[in-house]
């Protein structure tokens, strides 16, 4: 009794599937001019360069409130928190490798947009080209760390300086869509 | 060395990732971006674009995680040195498809958008777990959306230990937190023609929510 429950709820769902199937096969072909886009869209969350919100906004509220803010508002509003927390990571703080003071460093930081150049080679930070882009293999974390800890040298408290995972666990690809295959 | 440990500890500040599990509202939903990617293409004349969703899948987690068709996925571009988006290159998931538009520049900026479809520029079909990548190229823009292995990489588990006191410094080697883990990605590599003729580009991600 028990088998047949199981064979009528497996062939009903065979033909569930079929069924869908075939409506999904009467849409083919005319998808964007059936297909409902209308509506206002309302933003939830935002994200630029790697790890400001994380690092850079305390948890819970303020960092919603992070996601809900736009680029051109977000400047004048957080450049003192950046500094504030900036300053909570790195008390001995003076300028980065970049020779950004404190305001400075967080200037940049606090309006979080990615930088990208549209000629020659885009990289996070490949020792001579500086936020022209980020590219997948760009060891970010290592550079903000640097910027963060590393003194006006770089060359400050090396224990912090490097997390010594400098590279993905899986290969990219040379072309689209350049990102490994899932696990 | 210094750190202000205590001080970071009261305020409550805690390292997560790139930008995984960021936020109360996003975390662990379609809307939470993890990270976002801008560089030059294969061909040098494009510029590709992926933004992540989703992070910390597990192999088992991703087979049934899903784009959600209420919750848009939006590339901003800024050509103009304002931090204003003059682009906007958008993605939302209908049926077994994702659908983009633009790059067009948006009738009004900020946190509020809508959808022009008459700046549809291509579709391609989703991906599925542990199928072949399913790629399309429509006027000259190729077009990506489905799971891939999380391309971040950074020892968490050990700046957290920083963090919170129980340690000073990363070990050598570190330990990946993010290996073996998956996205949900949209990745779109568009002509550089197609954003203006800027030298430098401001970019940055969003995803919004239909109301």
């Amino acid at each position: 009794m028990k088998t047949n429950k199981f064979k009528i709820i497996t062939l009903a769902l065979v033909c569930a599937v079929a069924t869908v199937s075939c409506n999904d096969d009467d849409n083919n072909g005319d998808a964007m001019a059936s297909t409902d886009f209308s509506g206002t869209f309302v933003q939830q969350d935002q994200m630029a360069r790697p790890a400001i919100n994380t690092v850079f906004i305390a948890s819970g509220q303020p960092k919603d409130d992070f996601n809900a803010a736009i680029p051109s508002a977000m400047g004048a509003k957080y450049q003192p928190i950046f500094e504030s927390r900036l300053m909570a990571l790195n008390p001995g703080y003076t300028t980065n490798a970049l020779g950004l003071t404190a305001a400075q460093f967080t200037g940049v930081l606090a309006t979080d947009v990615l930088n990208v150049k549209t000629s020659g080679k885009t990289t996070f930070f490949d020792g001579t080209n500086v936020l022209t882009g980020r590219a997948l293999a760009d060891d970010v974390i290592d550079v903000e760390l640097i910027l963060i800890f590393g003194g006006p040298t770089g060359g400050s408290n090396t224990g912090l300086t490097s997390d010594h995972v400098d590279a993905n666990d899986k290969a990219f690809t040379t072309s689209f869509p350049y990102l490994a295959a899932a696990w | 060395m210094v750190l202000g440990l205590s001080l970071i500890a009261i305020s409550g500040l805690i390292l997560v990732a790139a930008d995984h599990v960021d936020a109360p509202s996003v975390t662990g939903n379609a809307a939470d971006i993890t990270d976002m990617y801008t560089f030059q293409g294969q061909e040098t004349n494009n510029l590709v674009f992926a933004v992540n969703t989703q992070g910390l899948l597990s192999p088992n987690a991703t087979a049934a995680a899903a784009f959600n068709e209420n919750v848009m996925i939006e590339i901003n571009i800024d050509n103009t040195g304002d931090n204003v988006e003059d682009l906007v290159i958008q993605a939302i998931k209908k049926g077994d498809k994702m659908y983009f538009f633009g790059p067009y520049a948006p009738s009004a900026t900020g946190t509020s958008s809508t959808i022009k479809t008459s700046a549809a520029s291509g579709s391609v079909a989703i991906s599925k777990y542990g199928a072949a990548a399913v790629t399309s190229t429509e006027n000259g823009m190729k077009f990506f959306a489905g799971p891939r292995d999380d391309p971040f990489f950074f020892d968490l588990g050990q700046f957290q230990a920083i963090l919170g006191g129980t340690a000073t410094g990363f070990n050598n080697p570190g330990v990946d937190t993010f290996a073996g883990s998956n996205v949900l990605s949209v990745v779109v590599e568009v002509p550089k023609a197609m954003l203006g003729t800027a030298a430098s580009l401001n970019v940055w991600a969003e995803t919004k929510k239909k109301q």
